[in-house]
């Protein structure tokens, strides 16, 4: 019984290139799918919570599908004047804009770093670097109070300043940068006349794409589920990102039990543009931290 | 020393050149790392003095406190509390997540694993989900009147146990932080593995080692670098929990404004307006983190490498 499901589920032309060594063992593919199950759960029961409006939530079988979803949608766009759709718009920008802007950042520092020799060079990698190990809990409070002094709380800024510097990226840059771009093309380059910006635009960046992307989507998740510092910086819910949006919501939410069936819809359609975006560039999800290295 | 440095693209152009291209990096790290932590120092030591009846803004004045902000934080009951509250939660999370990260990157690696592609990619899926939100979801699933697990467990006539009560939160919390964590170790182990020449366990195979002992004894020594550097920032992000609790609150009766750390760090700064406190606070946070880690790392190198002299 065990031999048939697994046989099924084994691509035939596979099949005969296996050696009878290495035939495909039910246990090891049962506790990984089981593993798969665990991470699906929640996912699956948003999808079906966001089907039901609020009593249903609390009353019915939760594998059991309502008709609801299109009126929690509708429900939760007209909440406030749309306050939904502009907290997923800011969440955008934040992360859009941020990432954009720490990838290229990283990569000039890197480049730099990594392509040419200067003194004082060791000490300024070493700096950036040792940023890697700051805790953010020392820096969150009083980047909020620095930026008060200025006028900057409470604005766009607050959240996209403090995050466009990624001492992380700078070292991702920096070693793959070093692997990937030849010191000669750059003489070449340079030989045939060109500036030392133009060089890294159009030479080391095409080359250096691939780190490019990680450094990109490792900084663009990283403010996507950034709380806490869009939680101290923001008193505006205009300006909210959607993980504060939603805290909040869910806040409201225990004293209108109403508001949990908008929390759920959500929460639903704030994962799905990552969730998206995440499929199509799975691939470039391969970092070796202990290497230091980026494979992609 | 000329015809080294001409080989050198920075000795030939203006020196200005790699400055120029990290200009905006020092600039940003100077404004967001350095001053932040100088200021938060400085904070540390100060505190804040009423000035005759402490009437309007000019009625208190800062003053300097020595240690007085660190000796009140570590006699604090509250801060004490939540210091062992994530100490408990640590030792629940740390082992769980990373030895399960561990198993599903050698079951990934093993040729005789089947349904990889799904498995990986959805395993790691959760890291995509922000903490707020996967603490939301579970947050449902925990909760009694809604969750189905109390649902189907009802049926059968089996009353679970309520996690959002009592100090089961902690274990709430955890899996809510191994949901999300477990993907992006897995990931991280994997592509170690992925690294190590096959022929190095081939001849082992040959020689009749099973898939287990190919893993534990030649496997998990080459990958220990990678699970060195997970457990370290696993480390770092364990003391610095903040978004699964502050979510859980509305749900739950048992999450106090002081459960972790970083919650007694913002209530300081935030609700009772004592940013001396809750820097120092922070600042004790900081070198735990830093002490924890290196702690850490001493201790492996010594078990790891320390039999090859």
């Amino acid at each position: 019984m065990a031999a048939t499901l697994v046989s099924a589920r084994t691509r035939p032309s596979r099949a005969i290139t296996v050696s009878p060594r290495e035939r495909s063992s039910f246990f090891s593919t049962a506790v990984l799918l089981i593993g798969a199950l665990y991470c699906l759960l929640p996912i699956v029961w948003v999808l079906f919570a966001s089907t039901k409006d609020g009593g249903e939530l609390f009353t019915t079988n939760t594998f059991v599908p309502s008709t609801h979803l299109w009126d929690n949608i509708v429900e939760l766009t007209q909440y406030r004047g749309g306050l939904y759709w502009r907290w997923m718009l800011n969440t955008a920008l934040y992360a859009g804009v941020g990432a954009l802007l720490s990838t290229v950042v990283s990569s000039l520092a890197g480049f730099a770093l990594a392509k040419y020799e200067f003194k004082g060079k060791a000490t300024v990698f070493t700096v950036l670097l040792a940023g890697v190990l700051v805790p953010g809990v020392i820096l969150a409070i009083p980047q909020y109070f620095l930026l008060a002094q200025i006028g900057l709380t409470n604005t766009y800024w607050a959240v996209l300043l403090p995050q466009i510097v990624s001492p992380y990226g700078i070292y991702l840059a920096r070693i793959y940068t070093s692997a990937s771009v030849p010191t000669d093309v750059i003489e070449a380059a340079r030989t045939d006349g060109a500036g030392d910006f133009r060089i890294f635009w159009r030479i080391a960046i095409p080359m250096m794409s691939p780190a490019l992307v990680t450094i990109f989507l490792f900084q663009f998740v990283g403010i996507w589920n950034n709380f806490m510092l869009p939680y101290i910086m923001l008193g505006n819910d205009s300006l909210y990102p959607i993980t504060v949006g939603l805290n909040g919501l869910l806040n409201q939410g225990s004293s209108v039990p109403a508001l949990y069936s908008l929390v759920v819809t959500g929460a639903l359609l704030s994962i799905i543009p990552l969730v998206a975006l995440f499929l199509v560039l799975q691939r470039f999800w391969k970092v070796d931290l202990g290497a230091g290295a980026v494979k992609a | 020393m000329t015809t080294v440095t001409t080989r050198r693209p920075g000795a030939r152009r203006g020196l200005a050149t790699p400055w120029l291209m990290l200009f905006p990096a020092i600039v940003l790290f100077v404004l967001f790392f350095a001053a932040p932590i100088v200021y938060t120092l400085v904070l540390s030591f100060q505190k804040s003095q009423v000035k005759g009846l402490g009437l309007g803004s000019g009625g208190r004045s800062t003053v300097f406190a020595g240690l007085e902000n660190y000796v009140s934080a570590l006699t604090d009951a509250d801060f004490l509390a939540s210091v062992a509250r994530v100490g408990v939660y640590g030792l629940i999370l740390i082992p769980t997540m990373l030895g399960l990260a561990l198993l599903f990157a050698l079951l990934l690696d093993s040729k005789r694993t089947r349904a990889k592609g799904f498995s990986r990619v959805t395993i790691f899926l959760p890291y995509a989900v922000p903490a707020v939100i996967s603490s939301l979801l579970w947050g449902f699933l925990f909760l009694p009147s809604v969750s189905p697990f109390f649902d189907i467990a009802n049926r059968f006539g089996i009353t679970l146990p309520d996690l959002l009560s009592g100090d089961a939160v902690i274990v709430a919390i955890a899996n809510i932080a191994l949901w999300g964590g477990v993907g992006f170790n897995m990931v991280v182990m994997y592509t170690s593995l992925k690294a190590i020449p096959t022929d190095i366990y081939e001849a082992a195979k040959l020689d009749g080692a099973s898939e287990v002992q190919v893993a534990l004894r030649i496997k998990i020594p080459i990958i220990m670098p990678s699970l060195i550097m997970t457990a370290i920032f696993s480390i770092i992000a364990t003391l610095q929990v903040f978004a699964e609790p502050v979510t859980l609150k509305p749900l739950s009766n048992s999450i106090s404004s002081t459960f972790t750390p970083l919650m007694t760090v913002y209530r300081d700064a935030f609700t009772r307006n004592d940013v001396y406190s809750a820097s120092a606070t922070s600042i004790i946070i900081a070198v735990a983190i830093f002490a924890l880690s290196f702690l850490f790392l001493r201790v492996v190198q010594r078990r790891a490498f320390g039999g090859e002299n």
